[in-house]
C-alpha cells in the first residue's frame, strides 16, 4: 500500500482514558542461569506492587486480562510459554493472550492491554514481557534472530540481522551523511552516551565508560557497524499495569496518562516502494519539496533511510495525544536504539528532526541530559535508561522496560528507583563510585518507541503527567 | 548434514508430502553443573529436518537453476499498482491482491542491475554457508518498483556499481543461494565453481 485512504488515516479515539498505574523490571543479563524466566517474571511484577505500595497479591486482585510478549518460542524452545507464565503468576482462570511482533513485541503487549482497557473489557490489565537469549551460543542466537528476516529471501544470506542495518547504514551515511567522517562520529556518541547512562542503571548489563574511539575502534560486526554500535542480547522481563481511570486513583495517586499508536511496514526492506512522505504535525509538504536537492537520493522516501512504520506510529500517537513537536512537548524519550543508525533515523521518522538533518539531534547537545556544549539541561534526552545499547534487549521486555523507565521520571522516582544500593546488591553488581541520579526535573511529558525488524512493526507510547495533559488534535 | 547424518528426503504425490528417511536424530541431553557442583540445568540437543513449501514462488526458486530470473507484474486493470514490476517475487499484487503474472526479467537485470546499497560482514550466525567476508548488495532493476537483496561473489561492493547475475546452474539447491552477483565484466574464469552467467 503507497496511499492511504482517509479511513486509515483515521485518529483513534478511545472510549475512555487508560493509565498507567506502575511497571516493574527483573535484572538483565546475557545469561542469567540461576533463574527460570518465571522467576524474572515475578521479579518484576513484584517491583511493580511495591511501587505503589502493594504486595503483589493485592495487585494481582486488580488484574482482569493478561498480555504476555514473547518473541521468539524457538530461543526457549517451549511453545505457549505465556501459559506457563501466567499460572506461575497465579492468574488463571483469567483471560490471558501471547503477542509477538519481533523487536516491537514489549510495545506492542502494551498496546493490546491499552486496548482492553479502552474498550471497558477490562478495568485492569497485566503487560508482561521477557525474553530468554541465554539458551542458544551467540551464533546460533544470531541466526534465530535472522529467521525474522524472510527466510527464503533473505536469511540463507549470512544468517545475521545486523547486515540488514548495515545495508541502512549504509545508504543513510552516504545520501544524509554525506560520506562524512562527522556523521560517522555523530553515530558512535551515541553508542557513548547510552553506554554511559547504562552505568547508572542496576537493571543493565550493557553500561560502560566508552569513547567515541572506543566506538570506531571496535571489531567491525558489518560494516560500517561496529560491536559498539550494537544493541545487547539480553534475558529479563518486565511489565506495566495499566487501568481506567478510576480503578488507577483506586491504586495510587500517582497514574499516568498513556496512549499509543503503532504502525507497519513491510518485513523486507526490499519490497519498500517509493511513496509521498506522510507528514507529522510539525511539518510541511514544502519543505521537502527540495529533499533530493539537498541530499541526492534522500527523495525515494522510505527507501533504505526511512521508518514508515515509526512515521505511522507517531503520526496516530501524536494526533491522539495532542504533541504539535515533540522536542518541545516532551521532556525525554526512550528510543530503540538497536543500532546506532537506526536511533538516527528514528529521530526523523517521529519528528524531533525533519528528514536529512537527525545527526543534528546528538550534534546539538539536545539528546543529552546535559547537553556537552552547553552544561545546561539536554532539551529532550533520550535513552537515559541506557537503552538497547547500554541497558539491555531482551525483545519481549524492551519496549515495557522502556515506558516504565520514562515513567520512572515522570513519577520523579528515577533516582529512587536506580540509586537504592540494596538493589545494586541484589543483582549482584557494584554502585558505581560517580554514580549520577539522572532524573529530568519536572518531567510532565515522555514517549517510548518500540520498534521491530527492519521497522516491520512500530509502536508509539505517549506518557502524560495528569496535570499536564495535552488536547488531542482533531 | 554438517554432522555426516543422512537426513531424510520428501516428494509430493497427488498433493501429499511422502517422507523417505530419518527426520530427527536423538541425542542424550547432558547436565549443567556450577563451579561448586550444584545442578543450574541441562542441555537439550536437538536435530530436525523442516518440510517447507514454496508455494506459488517455486517458479521463481525453480527458474534460477535455469540461468532465468522471474519476477511479478500486477495486470489488474483496475488496480492502481496496475503494470508495477516485482523483485522479490510476490504470487499476488499486494494492493489488488490479484495472481500476478509471472514475467521474465533476466535480461533486464543483465542490463540494468545496479547496486543500490551493500553491507559487509566477517560475522555470521550459525548455519552460514557462504564464504566469509560475506557482501550483500541491494540490487535495483530499471522499471522495478523494490530492490532486491543478494549477494555479491567477486569484486569489492560499490553504490551505483553494474552487476550481472550469475546462476547456479551445475548443481542447483533450488535456494536464493543460486543467484549471486558479479561486477559487470567479471571474466567467467572468475566465477564461483558452479555458477554461470546463463
Amino acid at each position: 500500500m503507497i496511499t492511504f485512504s482517509e479511513k486509515q488515516l483515521k485518529i483513534p479515539k478511545m472510549t475512555r482514558p487508560v493509565y498507567l498505574v506502575t511497571g516493574g523490571m527483573s535484572k538483565f543479563g546475557r545469561a542469567i542461569p540461576e533463574k527460570r524466566t518465571e522467576e524474572l517474571c515475578i521479579d518484576a511484577l513484584t517491583e511493580a506492587a511495591e511501587l505503589i505500595d502493594h504486595t503483589p497479591a493485592q495487585l494481582k486482585k486488580y488484574i482482569h486480562t493478561c498480555y504476555y510478549g514473547h518473541f521468539a518460542d524457538h530461543f526457549g524452545d517451549q511453545l505457549l510459554g505465556e501459559a506457563v507464565i501466567h499460572d506461575r503468576l497465579g492468574l488463571d482462570p483469567l483471560g490471558n493472550i501471547g503477542i509477538k511482533t519481533g523487536g516491537a513485541t514489549g510495545g506492542s503487549t502494551l498496546w493490546e492491554a491499552y486496548k482492553t482497557v479502552a474498550s471497558g473489557y477490562s478495568d485492569c490489565t497485566l503487560a508482561m514481557g521477557w525474553e530468554r537469549m541465554d539458551e542458544v551460543p551467540t551464533d546460533e542466537g544470531n541466526h534465530l534472530i535472522s529467521c525474522a528476516a524472510d527466510k527464503d529471501w533473505e536469511t540463507p544470506l549470512g544468517h545475521m540481522y545486523t547486515g540488514y542495518y548495515a545495508v541502512m547504514a549504509q545508504k543513510y551515511w552516504k545520501v544524509f551523511g554525506k560520506e562524512e567522517a562527522s556523521f560517522r562520529k555523530a553515530m558512535a556518541e551515541i553508542a557513548v552516551k547510552n553506554r554511559g547512562y547504562g552505568r547508572m542503571n542496576p537493571h543493565a548489563h550493557g553500561g560502560k565508560k566508552i569513547t567515541v574511539e572506543d566506538v570506531l575502534n571496535s571489531p567491525t560486526v558489518a560494516h560500517p557497524l561496529r560491536a559498539l554500535d550494537c544493541c545487547l542480547m539480553s534475558v529479563g522481563a518486565a511489565c506495566g499495569i495499566l487501568a481506567d481511570e478510576k480503578t488507577a486513583y483506586e491504586m495510587t495517586d500517582n497514574p499516568l496518562k498513556i496512549d499509543i499508536g503503532a504502525g507497519s511496514h513491510t518485513l523486507r526492506v526490499a519490497d519498500r516502494r517509493k511513496m509521498e512522505i506522510p507528514l507529522l504535525p510539525n511539518e510541511t509538504k514544502e519543505q521537502y519539496a527540495d529533499l533530493g536537492d539537498r541530499f541526492p537520493g534522500g527523495d525515494r522516501y522510505p527507501g533504505f533511510t526511512g521508518f514508515l512504520a515509526a512515521r505511522m506510529a507517531s503520526y496516530y500517537a501524536y494526533n491522539m495525544t495532542g504533541i504539535h513537536d515533540p522536542t518541545e512537548d516532551l521532556d525525554l524519550v526512550e528510543l530503540h536504539d538497536a543500532f546506532t543508525i537506526s536511533d538516527i533515523q528514528t529521530y526523523e521518522d517521529i519528528g524531533i528532526r525533519p528528514y536529512g538533518e537527525g545527526r543534528t539531534y546528538v550534534e546539538s547537545g539536545d539528546c543529552f541530559r546535559t547537553n556537552p556544549h552547553t552544561g545546561e539541561p539536554g532539551k529532550l534526552p533520550a535513552n537515559l535508561s541506557g537503552g538497547l545499547i547500554g541497558n539491555m534487549h531482551a525483545v519481549g521486555a524492551t519496549g515495557i522496560m522502556q515506558v516504565v523507565e520514562v515513567a520512572h521520571h515522570l513519577w520523579n522516582r528515577w533516582g529512587e528507583m536506580h540509586g537504592n544500593e540494596e538493589k545494586w546488591k541484589r543483582f549482584g553488581r557494584e554502585r558505581p563510585a560517580d554514580w549520577k541520579d539522572l532524573q529530568v526535573k519536572g518531567a510532565k511529558r515522555g514517549l517510548a518507541i518500540s520498534h521491530a525488524g527492519v521497522g516491520s512493526h512500530v509502536t508509539c507510547t505517549i506518557l502524560q503527567h495528569p496535570d499536564h495533559i495535552l488536547e488531542r488534535r482533531d | 548434514m554438517s554432522c555426516g547424518k543422512e537426513h531424510g528426503k520428501v516428494r509430493t504425490e497427488k498433493g501429499r508430502y511422502k517422507l523417505d528417511g530419518k527426520f530427527h536424530h536423538s541425542e542424550p541431553n547432558t547436565p549443567i553443573f556450577n563451579e561448586n557442583g550444584k545442578l543450574m540445568g541441562v542441555t537439550n540437543p536437538r536435530d530436525m529436518t523442516y518440510v517447507h513449501s514454496y508455494g506459488g514462488e517455486a517458479i521463481f526458486f525453480e527458474s534460477l537453476g535455469k540461468g532465468k530470473i522471474m519476477a511479478s507484474r500486477c495486470d489488474n486493470p483496475n488496480c492502481e499498482s496496475r503494470g508495477s514490476v516485482f523483485m522479490p517475487f510476490r504470487i499476488h499484487c499486494p494492493d489488488c491482491l490479484m495472481k500476478s503474472t509471472v514475467m521474465d526479467i533476466t535480461e533486464k537485470a543483465k542490463t540494468t542491475a545496479k547496486v543500490h546499497t551493500f553491507m559487509i560482514t566477517a560475522r555470521t550466525g550459525a548455519f552460514n554457508p557462504l564464504p566469509k567476508p560475506v557482501k550483500f548488495v541491494n540490487v535495483e532493476f530499471d522499471g522495478v518498483v523494490t530492490i532486491l537483496m543478494g549477494y555479491l561473489a567477486v569484486g569489492e561492493p560499490k553504490m551505483d556499481m553494474r552487476v550481472v547475475p550469475i546462476f547456479n546452474t551445475k548443481s542447483p539447491t533450488y535456494t536464493i543461494l543460486d543467484l549471486f552477483w558479479v561486477p559487470e565484466g567479471t571474466p567467467e574464469a572468475s566465477l564461483p565453481e558452479g555458477y554461470t552467467f546463463d
